[in-house]
């Protein structure tokens, strides 16, 4: 057998062919369809792969993305960036976070802006990274600041478990993880049935790709069987995407709301057990997070374990952190927009005073965001 | 813009831009300056005249050096222009301690680029800095060429023209972000650092008529387009399916979520040229090695003026922005 090639993994997926089959597929079905449907991608991957390959260029008029707030970047407030920023400063710390984490605005200025000062802050492709920093400086305290959804929430419990198991240390982490199946909640809860009309209620889920590989898709069952809107856990190519858009089309037009897996090469309903379990011994939920632009969601973030308090920096340090509450620029909608309650374009600063290179708000952020996609892409039809 | 000096001012893209416009284009002011060309155009329109520094983290990579790189990089400036490359300048700025062999291997490398353009080196400095004060070596070059075809600018690009890119894109910046991070892939990947003056002189003894070219340095093949969108108020419409990306760029890509067109490329160009000269001007490169993979890529319209538009193989667009802020790999 001949070894596979990266290209292989991705080539047929985004075929013009089979792109182009979805297409006539998803048109003759959408005639049936008795309203515009409305479907949120919950993952900022995916709202990236909308835009980058132009999907909705593709699709009918009765047929709506509303892009959701699974940004990891974007949703991250200003309040905990100012912690990043204030760890940052210290003379024997070095900051180490993921990549485009170190743009991102707080209150004081982004990552970035506290390295042009002279603060040591790096990004690594993988927490593992930590440890050869670590080994390298060890005078220095290397603080990790672990950002994402229940995708690098593993990779972060990994380097705790080796931190642990190796007796290091000078590596410490500020966890910032928050959960996707609370946040859906949220955005179906905080819906007021006599206020929203059909024009904004999210009739169906688009489930995120590499989350669902490590939780399983089970953790999207309530949505089917309580809310009965469908769920169709889907991958990050143009096909896979053109493939679940059309599963839901016929979910709808058979009348059902079953939770379904497209992306079945990497996804399975229990996920990977092994992460699930490091994840469970080393977090425990915390009763709110603050996410930008949407504010407290109940249960949808995660901090270490008490009895791991001493590597969690924002019990070391908690008397240097600062602790008030930063509002949301005025002008931004960005809480609307992560809603589904407003498309980029209708924001008063939007490509204006809001650009990549000086974001307001946070869907402005990371290319993941649905403001920068549009920017980026220019949601041209 | 920041009050301090930040990374991504540095990167060929909007903030850079923003950079020279706001502080060195206000205090230096004046028409040749304002061009805004690869090479300034001087003495009545007979020389072009340039300078570049470089510094590069690994000063070894695959496929060049340092030394190779600060004789491309400034007589491709040149060879831009339509200048064949002459006189050179090189002045270097190394740090306390630096391996001597590791210095003559690069001074033996410019000069094999140098031959390569018949270009020589006429003057030049040396200052040696405590350790710490510079990032091992830093090389300044500046040279002189000899206009040979005049006219050729980035401000004359219309919709009689079509674009051509000369060779795969992408391999320089793939490949110091791979060397630089160090990480290893089984592949074939080397940077593009090459000297473009052989081709552009053999383009123009076959008469080929070149509105524009421009090396597609840091900012990558992105950054060219549209400067030239913006500066001749034109669209320029780009088939996805026809740029050339190899394999191993294509991959690192994926992995890092990079796009192949803002990476930095050291020896592959962007021509604009007569549509009916177009063919004639890829079959021409192919005889090259080093433009083995030429291909027209784009034509030129006014559907949004100052824009690039990137056409995919199943009928949606999208723009092909500037690069913005530092490349910075996607979290997941």
């Amino acid at each position: 057998m001949s070894s596979l090639e990266l290209k292989d993994l991705y080539d047929g997926f985004r075929d013009p062919e089979v792109i182009k089959g979805f297409q006539k597929r998803i048109a003759q079905e959408a005639l049936k369809l008795p309203r515009t449907v409305n479907i949120m991608e919950v993952c900022g991957g995916h709202t990236h792969t909308i835009m980058k390959y132009g999907l909705s260029q593709l699709l009918p008029k009765n047929i709506n993305f509303i892009h959701g707030p699974g940004c990891p970047v974007c949703i991250m407030p200003k309040e905990r960036i100012d912690h990043a920023y204030v760890l940052a400063q210290q003379s024997d710390v070095i900051l180490l976070t993921l990549g485009d984490m170190i743009k991102v605005p707080g209150s004081h200025g982004s990552l970035q802006d506290a390295r042009a000062k002279g603060a040591d802050v790096r990004y690594v492709y993988s927490p593992m990274d930590a440890l050869k920093v670590a080994e390298e400086n060890p005078d220095k305290k290397i603080i990790f600041f672990a950002i994402g959804f229940e995708t690098t929430t593993p990779m972060t419990a990994a380097l705790l478990d080796v931190v642990i198991k190796r007796g290091i240390k000078n590596i410490f982490f500020h966890i910032n993880h928050v959960t996707v199946p609370e946040v859906m909640t949220e955005l179906i809860d905080s819906r007021d049935e006599h206020v929203n009309s059909y024009d904004h209620r999210i009739d169906a889920f688009i489930g995120p790709s590499h989350v669902s590989v490590i939780s399983g898709s089970k953790i999207y069952e309530k949505f089917p069987k309580e809310y009965h809107i469908p769920v169709v856990v889907a991958g990050f190519e143009p096909v896979d995407v053109m493939e679940a858009i059309y599963m839901m089309i016929k979910q709808f037009n058979e009348g059902r709301s079953d939770l379904e897996i497209q992306y079945k090469r990497l996804v399975t309903p229990e996920g990977n057990l092994k992460a699930q379990g490091l994840i469970e011994h080393y977090f425990e939920k915390v009763d709110l997070f603050k996410w930008r632009g949407m504010g407290n969601v109940p249960n949808s973030g995660l901090k270490l374990r008490d009895e791991f308090a001493p590597y969690d920096a924002e019990v070391l340090f908690k008397d240097i952190l600062p602790y008030e509450e930063i509002d949301d620029h005025k002008l931004c909608i960005c809480g609307d927009i992560l809603r589904g309650f407003a498309k980029p374009q209708e924001c008063s600063v939007f490509g204006t005073a809001c650009k990549p290179s000086s974001p307001l708000g946070s869907c402005m952020v990371s290319s993941e965001g649905a403001c920068a996609a549009y920017y980026k892409y220019g949601n041209l039809l | 813009m920041t009050k301090n000096i930040v990374l991504a001012q540095g990167n060929g893209g909007e903030e850079n831009a923003e950079l020279i416009s706001k502080i060195f284009y206000k205090h230096f002011k004046n028409e040749i300056l304002e061009k805004s060309e690869d090479a300034a155009i001087i003495d009545g329109g007979r020389l072009a005249f340039t300078t570049d520094s470089f510094t590069v983290s690994p000063i070894f990579f695959d496929g060049g050096d340092i030394g190779k790189l600060s004789i491309c990089g400034t007589c491709n400036d040149l060879a831009m222009m339509g200048a064949k490359p002459t006189y050179m300048t090189c002045a270097v700025i190394v740090e306390e301690g630096f391996p001597v062999a590791d210095l003559e291997k690069i001074v033996r490398s410019m000069k094999k680029e140098l031959d390569i353009n018949g270009a020589m080196i006429v003057c030049g400095d040396t200052k040696v800095v405590p350790r710490g004060a510079v990032d091992k070596i830093f090389i300044n070059t500046t040279g002189v060429g000899v206009v040979q075809k005049s006219g050729i600018s980035s401000n004359n690009v219309s919709t009689s023209d079509s674009i051509i890119i000369s060779n795969q894109i992408g391999k320089h910046g793939a490949t110091i972000f791979a060397n630089r991070e160090g990480m290893e892939f089984s592949s074939a990947l080397q940077s593009d650092c090459t000297s473009l003056w052989p081709l552009v002189e053999k383009l123009l003894a076959e008469g080929i008529a070149i509105t524009a070219m421009r090396d597609a340095t840091r900012g990558g093949v992105a950054a060219v387009l549209n400067e030239w969108a913006k500066q001749s108020k034109v669209c320029i419409e780009v088939s996805e399916e026809t740029l050339p990306v190899s394999d191993e760029v294509r991959g690192i890509c994926e992995i890092l979520g990079f796009e192949a067109y803002n990476l930095a490329n050291e020896g592959t160009f962007v021509l604009a040229v007569k549509s009916e000269d177009a063919q004639k001007a890829v079959e021409i490169l192919q005889g090259f090695e080093e433009a083995h993979h030429a291909a027209i890529i784009a034509e030129v319209t006014h559907q949004y003026d100052g824009r690039v538009v990137l056409l995919s193989a199943w009928g949606s667009k999208r723009f092909m922005d500037l690069p913005t802020g530092e490349l910075l790999p996607r979290i997941c």
